[in-house]
């Protein structure tokens, strides 16, 4: 009975618009992160694939770095150690480049794996042809590429969305740090608001599990 | 850089421990239940199943922070654990629903006949399933195990929020008392490196092997 009760008055008009606004600046840090890390990530995988000499090299142990720290790291770095070289972000776009500059890694390693699945005849058949190197990469390897990397891609997504809560370390306003102001006016609130927060993640994420299952089952 | 590493030797050697401690305790939790949650998950009865892919799905689509939160703020109401475990506890739990996945991948992999031939020879399903299928799935799953892994260590720094003592949390309280975040941050992120660098090159070299 007391859980009902608390639950209804936990779930107020007020606290629920506060928390749907958490819930769209977590999309929107997402969104903006994931679209800049897909761009950045391809161009770094493409790179990493080509084997230029040294710059290759060089752009690889850049990723194998950044990808093996913990990203919440990343965040704390951004925030609070970029300032000393003259770089004041705000909250929000620390997060975004930390967001970013993590994802752009793992999404590089997608990239270069996909491409490393195409059959290198592809690579000599569109050379021989008289196509150039890029012209090869970009017509003929990346759009088969891109097939096999949607499902490894939709799932770094979600992981993306899963660790926008992480900048709640840095007071970003987003749907764990609206959750946990909620919940700091009443104990009794902390067990509805936790769940209600889990159930929200949980329909974006689940949503887009589905989204790699259909295309998994369409490009198969 | 390195004054500050050998200051706050103690402190960063007892983060680096409790991260290290943290992930282990954490990779034996998920891993046996995760292999517990994939055997349910393709048991022939319809309510274990659908029981293992419920929280397969739960524990994959929401945030490592609010299952943590969950332990430190509720559960800890009702029984005292502290912020190390908190954070251990949601971290195993987190893991499992990957481990699980992928260990479920590796069963499926492997040609069903290996489970008619067992079954034929005499063997119960519990003992087919580990003595002749398990083995086998582990080897084909171990690339994607050991990636699991490396994603634990990083998300062991989940303890900072929790008062975990691990690395990340000792690099928050040293950079809040010699105000040099930039170095202090570069020598935490050594220290991951010292852990995650060499798993995910021999996560590489598993994978070249295999393929």
């Amino acid at each position: 009975m007391i859980i009902l009760s608390s639950m209804f008055s936990a779930f107020s008009a007020d606290n629920l618009k506060y928390l749907l606004g958490g819930l769209g600046i977590t999309i929107l840090v997402s969104v903006v992160s994931i679209v800049l890390s897909f761009v950045i990530g391809s161009i770094l995988g493409v790179i990493r694939y080509e084997k230029i000499p040294y710059f290759s090299r060089f752009v690889g142990l850049i990723i194998d770095i950044v990808r093996n720290l913990p990203l919440l790291l990343i965040i704390f770095f951004t925030y609070f150690a970029l300032p000393r070289f003259g770089v004041h972000l705000s909250i929000l776009t620390s997060a975004i480049i930390a967001m970013t500059a993590f994802e752009s890694m793992m999404v590089a390693e997608i990239i270069r794996g996909g491409l490393k699945s195409i059959d290198f005849g592809q690579t000599e058949g569109a050379r021989s042809t008289g196509m150039s190197n890029a012209q090869t990469m970009w017509h003929i390897i990346l759009p088969q590429a891109y097939k096999t990397m949607i499902p490894p891609l939709i799932s770094q997504f979600i992981s993306l969305v899963k660790d926008t809560s992480l900048a709640t370390a840095i007071v970003l306003p987003e749907l764990m740090y609206r959750a946990q102001i909620v919940y700091g006016q009443d104990n009794t609130y902390m067990v509805p608001i936790l769940l209600l927060i889990a159930a929200m993640y949980f329909v974006v994420n689940y949503g887009l599990s589905l989204l790699a299952k259909w295309f998994d089952s369409k490009l198969a | 850089m390195t004054t500050i590493f050998t200051d706050n030797l103690s402190t960063f050697l007892s983060g680096f421990g409790y991260t290290l401690l943290a992930s282990l305790i954490a990779l034996v939790g998920s891993m046996i239940l995760g292999t517990l949650f994939a055997i349910l998950e393709i048991l022939p009865n319809k309510a274990l199943s659908i029981f293992g892919h419920t929280y397969v799905e739960i524990f994959r689509n929401i945030p490592l922070l609010v299952i943590t939160m969950f332990f430190y703020i509720v559960i800890s109401n009702a029984i005292k654990i502290s912020g190390f475990w908190s954070g251990t506890l949601g971290l195993t739990l987190y893991t499992s629903a990957f481990i699980a996945e992928t260990v479920r991948a590796g069963i499926q992999s492997i040609d069903s006949g290996q489970m008619e031939g067992a079954r034929a020879n005499g063997l119960s399903y519990g003992q087919a399933m580990s003595r002749i299928i398990l083995p086998q799935a582990f080897v084909v799953a171990l690339p994607s195990l050991a990636n699991q892994f490396i994603n634990l260590v990083k998300n062991s720094s989940i303890l900072a929020f929790v008062a975990g003592f691990d690395i990340m949390y000792q690099a928050n309280v040293i950079a809040g008392l010699n105000f040099d975040p930039f170095n202090t941050y570069i020598v935490a992120g050594i220290l991951y490196l010292i852990i995650t660098l060499p798993l995910s090159y021999y996560m590489q070299h598993l994978e070249k092997k295999s393929a």
